[in-house]
C-alpha cells in the first residue's frame, strides 16, 4: 500500500495539492485588489470610471464562470502573443491567421518555443491566476461596493465635520469600517473559490482532479509495476475529504477574523461584544 | 543583375536558415498519456509507450530536440493549431475530417482493426443495435454514430471500459491494440470475434503551415520503415500488423 502511494506519479498529485494551495493564496490577494479597484471605480464621481467599474461588475457577474474561464485563457494568450508579435517582429509579412492556424513569429511565442517545460507550466498557471482574479475580483468588487455603502452615513459626516478631506475620510474612516460589512460576503466568495479550483483542470493544468482520475483509473500489469482495478472512487473520496477539511478550517479562521473585526464597531454584534465585556 | 539575384537568394537562404534554427530549437510533442500501449504515463510520472520510443527515435533521426507534453484528447487539435505544441503524436488515425484542419505525416502503423469488448455471456450481441461506448472525437465514435447503433461518448478511454463494466453500455469499440491487454487481464470482459477496419493508420499531426517540420518527420518515418526498426517497435508494443 505504501509503495502504491509513493510512486513518481503519486508525487505529482502531492505537488498538485501545493499548486492548488498556492493558486488560492495568490488569487485571494489579487482578486481582492481587483475587487477593491473595481469598487473604488464603481463609486467614483468621475462618470466614465464609474461606468467602467459598474460594467466590469455587471458583465463578469452575468456571464457563466466556465465560459469566462475558457474564453479568457485563450483570449489572453492570443492577445499577449499578438502584442509581442507587433512589437518584436515588425518586418514579419506572413499573415497571423493562416486558415485555422494561429502563427506568430517564434520570438513572439509566449513562452518561447524552446523554453523548458516548467516555464510553460508556470505561464499557464499565471494565466489561470489572472482569469480567476478577474472573475472573482468582480464578485469581490460588488461585495466591497455594498460594504462601502453600508458604513453608517453618520460616521462619514462626523469625519467631514472634523475637517477631513474626501480622501482622508475614505482611507481613515470608510475603509477600516467597511470590512466588517464585507466579510460575510467575502468569506462566501472564498468558499466558492476553494470549490472552483477544480476548474483548473479545464484550463489544461494538471491539478488534483486530473491526477485523481489518472491515478485511479485501472492499470494493467503490462504497463505498470503497481496494477490495480478501477480505484477512482477512492481517489475522489480523498479529494472530497480534502476539500471538506479545507473549507472547515477556513470557516473557523474566518469566524475568528470576524470576531476581531466586530470589536468596537457600531453594529449589533459589536454592541453585544461591548455589553458582554462590561 | 546577377549579383542582385544572388544577393536576394543568399538573403532568403540565411533568413530561412535563421528561421529553421530558431524553430528547430525545441519541438514540443503533444500526446494524451492515457492510451496504452500507444502512450501512457508510467510509474515515474513520465510519458511512456510505443509513441514515446518512436518519437524519441524520430527526433534523433531528424536531429531535433524534442520535449513531451500531455494534453486532454478533447482539445488536442485546437491546442496544436493555437501553437501550444508543434506535433500531435497520440495514436491519432488519419482521417479526411482531421486532415481538413491539420496535416498528417505518413502513417507509422498499419490501419489497426477496432474491436469490441462486452460482458461475458453477451457474445451474441448485435452491435448495430446495441449501446456502444467510444471515446469522444475518435474514428470509433463516428463509426458507431454512422452505423445506427446508440453511441455513448466519454472523454477518456478509461471511462469507456468502465461503462461496459457497470452496464451503462453493451460494448466498447476501440483500437484492438488498446483493448488486447485489457481483455487479457480482466475476466469480466470478453472480446468479440468481429472487428471493424476503420481509419487509415496512425500518423503524426502537424499545423498546416508547418510543412518543413512535416517533411523532416516524413523522412525520419520513412527511414525507420526502410531499416526495419519501426517493425521492431510495433512488435515490441504489439501494435497490430508490421509493414
Amino acid at each position: 500500500m505504501l509503495c502504491y502511494l509513493t510512486t513518481g506519479k503519486h508525487m505529482a498529485i502531492y505537488v498538485s495539492v501545493l499548486v492548488v494551495l498556492v493558486l488560492l493564496a495568490i488569487t485571494a490577494v489579487t482578486a481582492l485588489i481587483f475587487g477593491f479597484g473595481g469598487a473604488m471605480a464603481a463609486r467614483s464621481r468621475f462618470l466614465p470610471l464609474s461606468w467602467f467599474g459598474k460594467g466590469y461588475i455587471a458583465i463578469v457577474r452575468g456571464v457563466p464562470d466556465i465560459a469566462f474561464f475558457l474564453f479568457f485563457v485563450l483570449a489572453l494568450d492570443i492577445g499577449f502573443e499578438m502584442l509581442r508579435h507587433g512589437i518584436k517582429c515588425p518586418d514579419w509579412t506572413a499573415p497571423i491567421w493562416q486558415g485555422n492556424d494561429f502563427v506568430v513569429c517564434p520570438e513572439a511565442k509566449l513562452p518561447l518555443g524552446n523554453a523548458p517545460q516548467w516555464v510553460h507550466e508556470t505561464y499557464a498557471f499565471f494565466l489561470a491566476v489572472l482569469t480567476f482574479s478577474i472573475v472573482f475580483g468582480a464578485f469581490a468588487a460588488n461585495v466591497l461596493y455594498g460594504a462601502m455603502r453600508a458604513v453608517p452615513r453618520a460616521q462619514l459626516e462626523t469625519a467631514e465635520a472634523y475637517g477631513m478631506t474626501h480622501r482622508q475620510t475614505f482611507w481613515r474612516v470608510l475603509v477600516p469600517q467597511m470590512w466588517v460589512y464585507a466579510l460575510p460576503g467575502l468569506s462566501n466568495l472564498w468558499m466558492v473559490l476553494i470549490k472552483a479550483t477544480p476548474l483548473l483542470f479545464l484550463l489544461g493544468i494538471e491539478d488534483i482532479v486530473y491526477w485523481a482520475r489518472e491515478l485511479g483509473g485501472s492499470k494493467t500489469p503490462r504497463f505498470t509495476d503497481y496494477p490495480h482495478g478501477d480505484w477512482r472512487m477512492w481517489y475522489f473520496l480523498a479529494l472530497l475529504v480534502f476539500y471538506l477539511a479545507f473549507t472547515r478550517v477556513s470557516e473557523i479562521a474566518l469566524d475568528r477574523i470576524m470576531r476581531r473585526l466586530t470589536h468596537g464597531q457600531a453594529t449589533l454584534a459589536g454592541e453585544a461584544q461591548r455589553k458582554a465585556a462590561t | 543583375m546577377k549579383s542582385i539575384l544572388l544577393g536576394t537568394a543568399a538573403l532568403a537562404l540565411t533568413a530561412s536558415m535563421a528561421l529553421a534554427a530558431s524553430h528547430g530549437a525545441v519541438v514540443r510533442m503533444g500526446t494524451e498519456g492515457a492510451y496504452p500501449p500507444y502512450n501512457f504515463i508510467n510509474d515515474k510520472g513520465e510519458v511512456d509507450g510505443f509513441e514515446r520510443e518512436l518519437g524519441d527515435e524520430l527526433c534523433k533521426r531528424a536531429e531535433l530536440t524534442c520535449e513531451w507534453v500531455t494534453n486532454e484528447w478533447d482539445s488536442i487539435i485546437p491546442n496544436l493549431v493555437a501553437g501550444n505544441y508543434d506535433v500531435i503524436i497520440a495514436g491519432m488515425s488519419i482521417t479526411a475530417e482531421r486532415d481538413a484542419v491539420i496535416d498528417f505525416t505518413q502513417n507509422y502503423t498499419q490501419p489497426d482493426p477496432s474491436a469490441y469488448l462486452v460482458a461475458p455471456g453477451n457474445e451474441g450481441l448485435d452491435v448495430s443495435k446495441a449501446v456502444i461506448a467510444a471515446q469522444a472525437a475518435t474514428i470509433q465514435a463516428s463509426f458507431v454514430a454512422s452505423n445506427g447503433a446508440t453511441l455513448v461518448e466519454f472523454a477518456t478511454p478509461e471511462e469507456t471500459i468502465s461503462a461496459v463494466r457497470n452496464g451503462e453500455a453493451d460494448a466498447v469499440l476501440a483500437d484492438k491494440a488498446y483493448l488486447d491487454p485489457i481483455d487479457a487481464e480482466s475476466e469480466d470482459l470478453v472480446m468479440l470475434e468481429r472487428t471493424e477496419l476503420i481509419g487509415g493508420g496512425v500518423g503524426m499531426g502537424l499545423r498546416e503551415s508547418d510543412g518543413e517540420l512535416k517533411a523532416k518527420f516524413d523522412a525520419a518515418i520513412q527511414s525507420m520503415k526502410d531499416d526495419g526498426t519501426l517493425n521492431a517497435l510495433i512488435a515490441k508494443w504489439e501494435i497490430g500488423e508490421a509493414f
